[in-house]
């Protein structure tokens, strides 16, 4: 049986390489033309606790989970458990389940989905060295129809690091599961296409992000770790440097942002990268990045909040505090990326646009589009670049904080003679002196405002699809499901609008307004419990009469079947 | 005749910019100030190539008072600004100034690892022991018994800071101690701590004539530091100068070698498309 697309889960205990199953998995799909992804879910224990890697292989490219499981591979049954709520199955999903492989237990939670027995803990004993991941991973290939062929270069390039032994076993183990595979139902995959002619990359969302900073001209990152941003900074670490970059690890969240504030008056295009926590803490600090107009970017990979939260598991909630989260009126920038992919494009916009408008910028990613592994086709790159407008001479006397028409006044970069002027978080003159004269704080608040709302921000600050009457708005990762659900939805003749915002603030009312035109009922969707964003919505943009919220929190992802029912419901009920 | 380099010296009023202190009239921080600029005219520094930075506080109103590039940041977080800029600029010199609370209490932790990290920069803490702008409330260098404060109406009750004793427990390579009321000596070792590669801390006790009036005596209490224990590089006796009970010891009081924290880019530099090849299947 050919399919279009197909979904796996591999569940085991933290450290039976769930995830190294799932990366080659993945490898081995994309060598056989497959496009896909695969997100992680683990627990907050370093070691130990359980772990699933949850892939979707497909022919075209995919940036939503589906409906669905249609295999699942407990490597230890006891740790399915977990992530029930995380992995639907139906009645025709398939569980390959090691009755023996677990040391707690051999009980399987209560699916719908048709069980047979692999036992992959002994096949991997009657191998020097084997490993039950590694039968698991030749199993898998066999029941979705991927040649074993093509998992000896994956296998190869995976573990050169790990020497001849580690390779002969781990292929041992792999043709052995292939051949037990035999035993199991064929489930099929996609077709294969090896001669797929197409550029196509494998990232994830956090390296996506470093590659978009990069590109737009970041050369200076300082930052603490925190999950899930913490890739993100691994790849700056080691690609900065060879740009002509620097990372520097700081001491806490505030030292980040405010090195990176230091940095960026300097004249070097700066960022940082944290999570809630995080962000919360450099609240005060983005304050003076508004007010004395040093451009920073601030990139949030958001997971379950509030407070500590969920770590390792995605949710839309910071979207508050990065609209709102600043005292006193400080316009500033709040982006989001829409696909794995985007968090390229949407950084290197975002850098872009902080250096252009000397303020800063937000980006809110979170864990789904951070931590998942992607294979895609080559992103485009297109041509932002930080572009800070810096004054040429010194000839008439230099007021850093001239108002102007744009409300974007030349910045001297340090070491530039007689451009000299003090930054300055301090409500200020023209000139930048210290002032708490009512005619420059209004003169100042109007400029920092007017710089924001005055440019021209083109095509990107939303992605667009169809003109039905019905609509559906949503932003960051909540994108991809929608995307799916209206495609198919397309696929029955019926169009529904999209409109993802990419470009949160500062608001577009004309640009919403015009998009918004001729819809008549619009559905919210978003991951947020106390419906963040359709407060946003209605705060700064006139909606239709008829509006509809979709939302929850995280942890678990929105599916399209869920997004169809929403709209099917709403067709019901008028 | 003319001599052409004496023509040529910048002085340091030329350091100053016009724009008037809001400090109180004999407010120990007008003779730090003088001492910065005599600094900077005695290394002879281009105005356009020096930083200098600050947080939230009387004396953290230092740059705007300068002709040099300034930036007054939030409360706290001077030193974290000065790196990142030392970092991404190594070619500028770069000072930091401000008080106790915005150094030690505020901003304690990046004191600890600013002293730790060693960046190639001056801090300058002008020391009065209380906070200013806020109207006279105790800070972490306050005596535990100090009770003219309404918010602490029977004193702290806690110790002290002792921000050189932690500064050389933390690693810093330069500490050096001195008094706004001589100018001159200030000055003389503001220069040596630009001079000095690595961070360099001065501890500047800089009266509060407002609301420690009682600190107009100080100029009378402190001790030069012996000149054979001057500039020490052995941190057992730099060490038992600081903690001396026999008075306040001024002067250059330790001065170590630990290398310079400056993360350089590698030399050659990629093409940014190169990065792209990691990616690609």
């Amino acid at each position: 049986m050919n399919r279009q697309s197909l979904s796996i889960a591999l569940t085991g205990s933290g450290g039976s390489g769930v995830m190294t199953t799932g990366n080659m998995l993945l490898e081995a799909a994309a060598q056989a033309g497959w496009y896909g992804f695969m997100n992680r879910s683990a627990g907050p224990q370093i070691r130990g606790g359980e772990a699933a890697a949850l892939l979707r292989v497909s022919t075209v490219p995919v940036e939503s989970p589906d409906d669905s499981f249609d295999l699942v591979l407990a490597i230890e049954p006891a740790s399915l458990e977990r992530f029930v709520a995380e992995i639907p199955m139906r009645s025709d999903s398939l569980i390959i389940n090691d009755a023996e492989g677990g040391r707690r237990g051999s009980t399987l939670p209560e699916t719908p989905a048709q069980v047979v027995d692999l036992p992959m803990k002994n096949l991997a004993k009657a191998v020097t060295g084997g490993r039950p991941n590694m039968i698991a991973l030749g199993a898998v290939a066999k029941v979705i129809g991927l040649p074993v062929a093509s998992i000896y270069p994956v296998l190869e390039k995976t573990l050169k690091s790990k020497g001849a032994d580690a390779l002969k076993a781990s292929w041992a183990c792999v043709q052995a599961g292939f051949l037990a595979g035999e035993e199991l139902p064929d489930i099929g995959g996609p077709p294969v296409n090896s001669e797929l002619d197409r550029e196509r990359w494998r990232i994830t969302g956090n390296e996506a992000a470093g590659l978009g900073a990069i590109r737009g001209g970041i050369r200076f990152v300082a930052a603490y770790p925190i999950t899930p941003a913490t890739e993100v900074l691994e790849w700056l670490a080691r690609s900065l440097p060879t740009v002509g970059g620097v990372l520097v690890q700081a001491e806490d969240e505030l030292a980040s942002i405010n090195q990176v504030i230091g940095a960026s008056f300097g004249g070097t295009p700066s960022m940082t990268a944290t999570s809630g926590p995080g962000l919360a803490l450099m609240t005060e600090s983005l304050g003076l990045s508004v007010c004395s107009e040093t451009p920073v970017v601030v990139l949030d990979v958001m997971r379950c909040g509030p407070s500590t939260g969920i770590a390792t598991k995605s949710e839309q909630s910071d979207l508050n505090i990065a609209l709102h989260g600043l005292h006193g009126d400080a316009p500033h920038l709040v982006l989001a990326p829409l696909s794995v992919t985007d968090c390229l494009f949407t950084m290197q916009w975002a850098v872009h646009l902080a250096e252009s408008l000397q303020t800063a910028a937000v980006v809110l990613s979170d864990q789904s589009l951070g931590q998942t592994l992607a294979v895609v086709d080559q992103p485009a790159d297109l041509a932002f670049f930080a572009k800070r407008c810096v004054p040429e001479d010194f000839e008439e006397e230099y007021f850093r904080y001239a108002v102007g028409d744009s409300g974007i006044s030349p910045m001297a970069v340090p070491g530039q003679t007689g451009g000299q002027y003090t930054a300055d978080g301090l409500e200020h003159d023209e000139a930048g002196t210290p002032s708490s004269l009512p005619e420059d704080h209004f003169a100042q608040l109007d400029k920092r405002e007017r710089k924001i709302n005055g440019f021209d921000y083109g095509q990107y600050w939303a992605e667009l699809e169809g003109s039905g009457e019905t609509a559906i708005i949503t932003w960051g990762s909540t994108t991809g499901p929608v995307r799916e659900a209206l495609s198919r939805l397309r696929g029955t003749g019926e169009d529904i609008r999209l409109i993802a915002m990419r470009l949160l603030s500062p608001e577009r009312p004309e640009d919403m307004a015009a998009v918004m035109k001729g819809v008549k009922r619009l559905l919210v969707v978003e991951q947020s419990f106390s419906r963040q964003f359709h407060r946003y919505l209605r705060a700064a943009y006139d909606l239709p009469a008829e509006v509809r919220v979709f939302n929850r929190p995280g942890p678990l992802p929105f599916r399209p079947n869920e997004i169809i029912e929403q709209l099917a419901d709403w067709g019901k009920a008028s | 005749m003319t001599d052409n380099t004496a023509c040529t010296l910048i002085k340091p009023r030329q350091y100053k910019s016009d724009v008037k202190p809001v400090w109180c009239p004999g407010c120990g921080d007008f003779g730090v100030l003088g001492s910065i600029t005599k600094a900077f005219s005695g290394l002879q520094i281009q105005p356009e190539n020096a930083a200098v930075i600050s947080g939230i506080g009387c004396s953290s109103r230092m740059p705007t008072y300068l002709s040099t590039y300034g930036f007054h940041g939030v409360h706290g977080r001077a030193l974290a600004l000065a790196t990142g800029l030392k970092i991404a600029r190594p070619d500028l010199t770069v000072i930091a100034t401000g008080g106790d609370g915005d150094g030690f209490s505020i901003g304690g932790n990046h004191f600890l690892h600013t002293c730790r990290r060693n960046p190639d920069m001056t801090y300058i803490v002008m020391d009065n022991q209380v906070y200013g702008m806020t109207k006279g409330q105790a800070s972490p260098t306050t005596e535990s018994y100090w009770e003219k404060s309404k918010l602490t109406p029977s004193g702290t009750g806690i110790n002290p800071f002792q921000p050189l004793v932690i500064a050389l427990a933390s690693g810093a390579n330069f500490i050096a101690r001195c008094s706004s009321s001589d100018t001159n000596g200030t000055a003389r070792i503001i220069m040596e701590a630009i001079r000095h590669p690595g961070f360099s801390m001065v501890q500047i006790l800089s009266p509060c004539v407002t609301f420690r009036p009682e600190q107009r005596e100080w100029k009378n209490m402190l001790i030069p530091a012996p000149d054979a224990m001057q500039a020490t590089s052995d941190s057992a006796q730099a060490a038992r100068l600081l903690l001396t009970d026999e008075g306040v010891y001024t002067g250059i009081l330790y001065v170590g070698r630990r290398p310079v924290y400056q993360p350089k880019p590698e030399s050659g530099i990629t093409d940014i498309k190169e990065l792209d090849e990691e990616f690609r299947l």
